[in-house]
This record gives C-alpha cells, structure tokens and sequence, in this order.
C-alpha cells in the first residue's frame, strides 16, 4: 500500500521533471541553434573584413608616393647635342645625386650603380625629353623631379626596415643611410601617386599604373554592353512575350538557364576557336574580349529580362491590346517600358560580373603586356581584372603593393557599378 | 574605316528612304493618316528596313570574312620561289605580304633575290586584290539598297498592310536574337567536342582518364628533346574533388546556417544590412581571391602550420611534425577554404530561396504543436525544402574547375 501511494507520488512528480528537464534539454538546444547561425553569419563577416581589409591593407601606401627633386648638371663633355639618345642619363642623375649625397664614384662605379638603384628611370627620360625639347640647356643645371624607386619608396613606407637581415633585403645599409639623409635634407617629398592613375603597365613597379587597364576594361565592357543588352532583351522579349509555347521554346529556356551555370573558362574556349580561330578577330583586343564576354553575359540578361517582363501585370498588356494596339506595340509601347528599370538592373549586375571576369580573357590570350593605353577596339588592351593577374605573379614585391591598389581601383568600379543598380532599382521600380 | 564610313553612309540613306516611304504614303491617302492602313511612320519603316538592313548585313559579312576571301585569293598560285619552303615558311611569306601590304610591321625574315622579286609582286597583288574586293563589296552593298528601296516604294500604298510587314522584321530580329543563345551553346559543344577529338587523336582516352601523372610538355619540333608529356588527368581529378571537398566543408555550413538564421530568426532590420554584405563577398572578382589567396591565407597557413609542426617535431607525433614543416603556400587546404569563402553567398541565397519557398502553413502547424524556432526548422523545414537543399551544396563542385 504505502509503497504504491510513494511510487504513485513518485511516478507524479517524476514525468514533471522529466517534462521540465527535457523542455530544457529543448530550450537548450534551441539556444544553441540559434547561436550556430550567429556564428556562421560572424564567421562570414569576419572573411568579408579580412578579405577588403587586407586589401585595403596591402594597397592604400600605393596611392602614397615619394619623389625626389636633384639638380643635374648636363656636363657639355658628356652630353652630346648630336645624338642625344646615346647619352647615359641614368648616370648623369646619379652624378646629381651623389653630389647631394656628397660621395665620390669609385674606380669600378658600385658606387654610382647603388646611387641608380635608389632613383626611378623616369628622371633619365626626363632629362632626354627636356633636351630634345631644348638643346641649349647643355651646359646648364637641370632639376628634375621624379619618383624614387620602387625599394626606396617601400623604405621610406616602412615596408623595407632596416632590421631586416642585410642579405634579405634589396638595399643595403649604405643605401639605407643614405635615403635617411636625402629625407633629411628634405629633397625627397611624399605625395599623392599620380602616376599610378596616369601611366600604363611598365616594367619598372614605381612607373607601372592603370591606365591602360582602366581604358582597356571601358573599352571592352561597352563592346560587352551593346552586344549583350540588345540581343540579350530581344531574345527576353521573344522568349516571354511572342513565343508560342512549345517544345522548342521550352529547349530553349532550358539551354538559356544552362548556359548561365556554364563555368566562364569555357566561353574563352569557344571565343578562341570562333573569334580568334576562325574569324580572325585580333588577340588581346577590346574587340575579343568584349565579345567573349557579352557571350558569357547574355543568359543572365535574358534570365533577368524575363522576370522583370513577368512582373509587368497582364492588365497592361490587355488593356492595350483593348484600345487596339498590335502586339508589338503593346510590347514595346506599354511592356517594355514599364519593365525597363529592372531590365537595366539585371543588365548593369552581369555587365559588373563581365568586368571582374579573368578565366575566359586568359583563355583566348589577352594576358601579354601593354605598356600603354589600348589604340582602339582592335589595338593591344590589357583589362583591369588581368593588370591584377599579370601584377599579381610578378616577383617584386613593389608590385604586390599595386596589385592590391589595382584591386582597390577594380572594387571601386565594380561597387559603383552595383550602386547605380541598387538606386535604379530603388527609384524606378514599380511594385503592382 | 571604309567600311564604317559606308555603314554612316547607310544609315543616311535608310533615313532618307523613311521619309520617302511616308511621304509616298500620306501622297496615296492625299494627306490624312486616317485613310491609311498603318500609321504613316510604318511605310517610312518599310521602306527604311528594305534599303538599310540587306545591305547593312552584306557589309557586317564582308567585314566579317572580306580578309579570308583576300586570303584565298591571294595564295591560289603560290609563286614558284617559294616552292622550296616549308610551308609554315611559306604561311610567314604570305602573312609578310599583307603586313607589308597593309603597312604593318612584318616579321624580321628577310627574302632575297628570287624570293624578293616573288615577294614584291605578290604585294602588289595584295594590295589589287584588297581593292577589289573591297570596292566590289561597296558596290554590291550599294546595289542591294538602291534596289531594297525600288523593292520597297512601289508597294506603298492606302490599302498596304505595312505595320504587320514591319512587325514581321521585327519578329525575324527577335527570333534572331534568341536563336543566338542556342548557337552559343551548340558553338561550346562543338568547340568542346572538336578540341578533345584533336587531343585525342595524339593521347589515348584511357592514358588520360586513368594516368596518374601530369606533367603536359611536349616536343614541338622532331628534333627537340623533350620527354613525352603525361596526360594523365587523376591528378587533376583528385586536387578538383579535394578542393571542392575542402570548399564544401567551410561554405556549406556557413552558408545554411547563415541563411537559416536570416531567414527564420533574423529581423528585418539585421536581414537587410546583412545580405547585402553577403553579396559584396559574391561580387568580389575571382582574382582578388586568388590574390588573397596567395598572399594572405596561403602564408598564413604555412606559418600555423610550422609553428605546430616545431612543437611536434621530436615527440611522439614526428611524423606528422616533419611533415607540417614542409607545407608549402601552395596547398590544396588553402585553395580549398578561399574557394569555401567564394562560395558561402552562393550556398546562402540559394538555400534561402529554398527556406522561403516553404510554405509558411507548414511552420504555423509545427508551431501550434508546441514545437520550437529549431524544432520547427530541422524537422519540417529543412525536410520539406530536403530535394531543394542539395543543389547549393553541389555549387562548389561546379565553381573550382571555373576559376584559374
């Protein structure tokens, strides 16, 4: 009796705990859900700040330049007025800027060869430029102001430090005491990098810009553009409003949505045996590229001009096919119109994703070196997608720094770019 | 430039025959649109489409293949200087002709004596028969619009139905233009199947799926030494399905997770700021990851694991400490997690989609039983959206094979 009333009160409290321990075992587990999905989105966060971070890390000292200012004296000796293009500029600078520093050049000239290493050419080409502009500065005391080179910059940035083991380094202690001096004396001035902005692709890394890139892309993404978005919405256009609906328009729908999961390194494959292989389009132009890529943007125009004309209400079209305009011009007059914003949405975003694309441009060749801004749609172009490449595996480390800033003027591209996609989308669409 | 100028010039004429064409119209009604059939600007569009269009098509073309034609012209005879040559030194020959023809840098061969007298008449032919075939072109182009628009403007008329005729080009042009993205594809396959046909002409399809190694050199001359190159694709196999394993393994968690939480739990608010943000991790241009790749993730990675491979090196776990002291910057784990970072805003915003397709009755029936957020979620949702939710999962299988 008393042990089934106490296993009866026993069996009435225990399901209790049981409920409330297992509510808890619930709310933790609940707890815990929730808190697996804060971490992902922290998790992603926290790659988003280290991605741009790094970046912006490696690449803002680029837009930081120094240059340097040395009087040179043009020796009449040595510069002949005859034959201007043979005289040794280089080394008329280092004489400058060995009097600055106040050395002698030794007998084997390691002394004025480590004085060349601290400035950039340019000075040199500097001075031609001057001379053949005006030969009777021979004789005379030129100054000229240019950037110093590449290791002397990274330097002065802090990026090359003394403490570095003396073997490891490009400059030696010479060197390094020297540029303390020069920026002593304050002969060598910190500046914005104009250059980078206004100079293509050079071998030398304190020479290199973007330029050439920056034309090359708005060359080949307006090729892009008036392929891609004319064909592409009059493609939408067919496919969404005329079309009857059949097995061939189903196939065709079908191909469009495969085409756009078609990894991009294909489409260069295709561009190189029917651009460049049989219509002979020259290489490493705008022209290719752009058609290469207005190929590879066309299914996501169609896709994104499809739902935007779908989103137009059937009330349109009947209502102005009621008063009696034809079916083209309910289309064109009333349809497309309304659609438009969203159509330019769509066609602004793939036109962004065009412009990072590398995998296809590298396909059909476009990765040779231009120094200088592309002649026109069928002259040698590099894009800035493939400037970072080609920067990217270069061995000097100035150009890791550029390649970053590259990176950076790319970005800056791409998210005004998106920009304008989210205010069109903000400001003209029409929600029925 | 000729070429352009006569398309400027084109399109003035195709101007010119619109105002013809609704002139001509509105002359048939005596002046009232109102007893035309079409609106006025139709005829004018008639007759534009007609002059301008075949002609514009038939320069397009001659741009497109003019300087194949200039091509096979100018080597049906080929001189007999030349007969003695190789014929890749005979392919240089004749591409030395148009560049010196067209006043571009020729390579630096050099022809002599015979070969020079062959060259330079060869020139001259070139630049004869660009003439012509240039100027035949214009001519032609010239021809198919004037008689485009003699085609066109005796049929205008009150009774001619000209706005369906001019819904008709514009139907033709449509249908064009969406038959370009079936030749797109049939173009992909083809230069796919073409391309490996090529290749396995000279490499057995066995050795390439079945060889172990890799090492794609091969002699492009008889007499140079160069080791045979192995095709053996394995290799590459195996380092595409470890790194897509290695992307999966950060981007799937990641991204589910991430687009539950957005989806289920998140408010407005925190959605809006983060999705977005989400999507720049998209945008950002395959290169930048390879950029971060090589120099931020990949040093990263060798330093941690050297560090725990000196701790290891000498005690019971040599082995594996020697063996992380040798990473290097290149390794497939480093590939494989900025390619899972690549990847989390695709998995994420396809699983959102799926999470929302869900019908929110399901959830209001899971909830009404007592069941929580997570309940509700791991035993309604993700099984509803479970056919769904592997196709973000296979994303990754798709990418590494895209990027370089």
């Amino acid at each position: 009796m008393t042990d089934a009333a106490r296993s009866a009160g026993a069996a009435k409290r225990a399901p209790l705990t049981a409920r409330e321990a297992m509510l808890k075992k619930r709310h933790r587990s609940e707890a815990w859900f929730k808190a697996q999905g804060v971490a992902a989105i922290i998790i992603a966060m926290i790659f988003l700040v280290v991605l741009v971070g790094r970046v912006v890390g490696q690449g803002y000292s680029t837009f930081l330049t120094h240059s340097i200012s040395v009087p040179v004296y043009l020796d009449p000796s040595r510069v002949d007025a005859a034959a201007l293009e043979g005289v040794n500029y280089d080394y008329l600078v280092a004489e400058g800027m060995m009097k600055k520093l106040g050395v002698q050049d030794d007998d084997l000239g390691l002394i004025s060869g480590k004085v060349m290493d601290l400035t950039s050419r340019d000075l040199g080409f500097q001075l031609l430029n001057q001379l053949k502009a005006d030969p009777s500065l021979i004789g005379k005391t030129v100054t000229v102001t240019g950037p110093m080179k590449a290791d002397a910059d990274l330097y002065y940035k802090g990026e090359i430090k003394r403490s570095t083991l003396e073997e490891d380094r490009k400059l030696d202690n010479q060197q390094l005491d020297w540029l303390d001096q020069l920026q002593k004396s304050g002969a060598v001035t910190a500046g914005f990098n104009v250059k980078f902005f206004t100079n293509s692709d050079s071998t030398e890394p304190e020479q290199a810009g973007v330029l050439g890139a920056v034309v090359g892309s708005a060359m080949m993404l307006l090729i892009t553009a008036l392929i891609a978005v004319p064909v592409g919405v009059m493609a939408a256009v067919y496919l969404e409003e005329f079309a009857p609906k059949n097995r061939w328009t189903d196939v065709i729908e079908v191909n469009i949505n495969n085409l756009a999961a078609v990894p991009s390194i294909v489409y260069g494959l295709l561009g190189l045996a029917l651009f460049i292989n049989w219509l002979h389009v020259p290489r490493s132009s705008p022209l290719v590229g752009g058609l290469v890529l207005a190929l590879m943007a066309l299914p996501t125009v169609i896709i994104a001009t499809r739902s935007s004309l779908k989103a137009v209400p059937p009330s349109i079209r009947e209502a102005a096919l009621g008063v009696g305009a034809s079916k083209a011009q309910t289309v064109f007059h009333h349809v497309l119109p309304l659609a438009m914003p969203g159509v330019m949405t769509g066609a602004i975003l793939s036109l962004a994703h065009a412009l990072g694309e590398t995998a296809p441009l590298l396909m059909i060749g476009m990765v040779s070196f231009v120094p200088g801004v592309p002649e026109g749609f069928t002259g040698a172009s590099t894009v800035l997608p493939v400037q970072v490449f080609i920067w990217e595996n270069a061995s000097e480390r100035a150009f890791h720094e550029r390649t970053a800033a590259a990176i950076i003027v790319l970005l800056v591209f791409m998210i005004v770019m998106n920009a304008a996609a989210v205010i069109l989308r903000r400001r003209f669409e029409r929600r029925w | 430039m000729l070429t352009w100028l006569s398309l400027l010039f084109l399109a003035l004429f195709s101007a010119a025959a619109f105002m013809a064409g609704r002139g001509r119209a509105l002359k048939a009604s005596g002046g009232s649109a109102a007893r035309l059939h079409s609106l006025p600007n139709y005829y004018g569009s008639y007759a534009a489409l007609w002059a301008g269009a075949p002609a514009a098509l038939l320069l397009l073309l001659g741009m497109m293949f003019g300087g194949r034609v200039e091509d096979a012209l100018l080597q049906r005879e080929r001189p007999a200087a030349i007969a003695g040559m190789t014929v890749d030194r005979q392919d240089v020959f004749f591409s030395d002709v148009q560049a010196v023809a067209s006043g571009q840098a020729a390579s630096e061969v050099t022809y002599d004596g015979d070969e020079r007298l062959a060259f330079d008449a060869k020139v001259a032919e070139s630049r004869r028969i660009s003439g012509i075939v240039r100027y035949s072109l214009l001519a032609a182009a010239g021809l198919v619009a004037l008689g485009g628009l003699l085609l066109a403007l005796p049929r205008i008329g009150t009774e001619f139905r000209a706005r369906n005729r001019v819904e008709g080009w514009i139907a033709g042009v449509l249908i064009a233009c969406s038959v370009a993205a079936v030749l797109t594809t049939l173009g992909i396959v083809l230069s796919l199947v073409w391309e490996s046909w090529r290749f396995f002409q000279s490499v057995p399809v066995l050795d390439f799926l079945l060889g172990t190694e890799w090492s794609p050199q091969i002699a492009m001359r008889a007499d140079q030494v160069a080791g045979a190159g192995a095709f053996g694709a394995v290799p590459l196999f195996v380092g595409t399905f470890l790194i897509m394993f290695i992307a999966m393994l950060v981007a799937a968690p990641v991204g589910l997770y991430s687009a539950i939480y957005l989806s289920e739990y998140a408010n407005r608010g925190l959605r809006s700021t983060i999705k977005p943000l989400l999507e720049i991790l998209a945008g950002v241009p395959t290169v930048v990851y390879g950029f971060f790749a090589a120099l931020t993730v990949g040093p990263l990675f060798r330093a941690g694991f050297n560090a725990i491979g000196a701790q290891l090196v000498g005690g019971p776990l040599d082995g594996i400490g020697q063996y992380l002291m040798q990473v290097q910057n290149q390794m497939a784990l480093v590939a494989g997690v900025v390619m899972g970072i690549m990847l989390i805003p695709f998995v994420s915003s396809l699983s959102d989609d799926i999470i929302n397709a869900v019908p929110q009755s399901l959830r209001d029936g899971s909830y009404a039983m007592g069941a929580t957020k997570s309940e509700t979620i791991k035993r309604v949702v993700l099984p509803a959206a479970l056919p769904g939710s592997w196709p973000p999962c296979c994303w990754p299988c798709r990418a590494p094979s895209a990027r370089p």
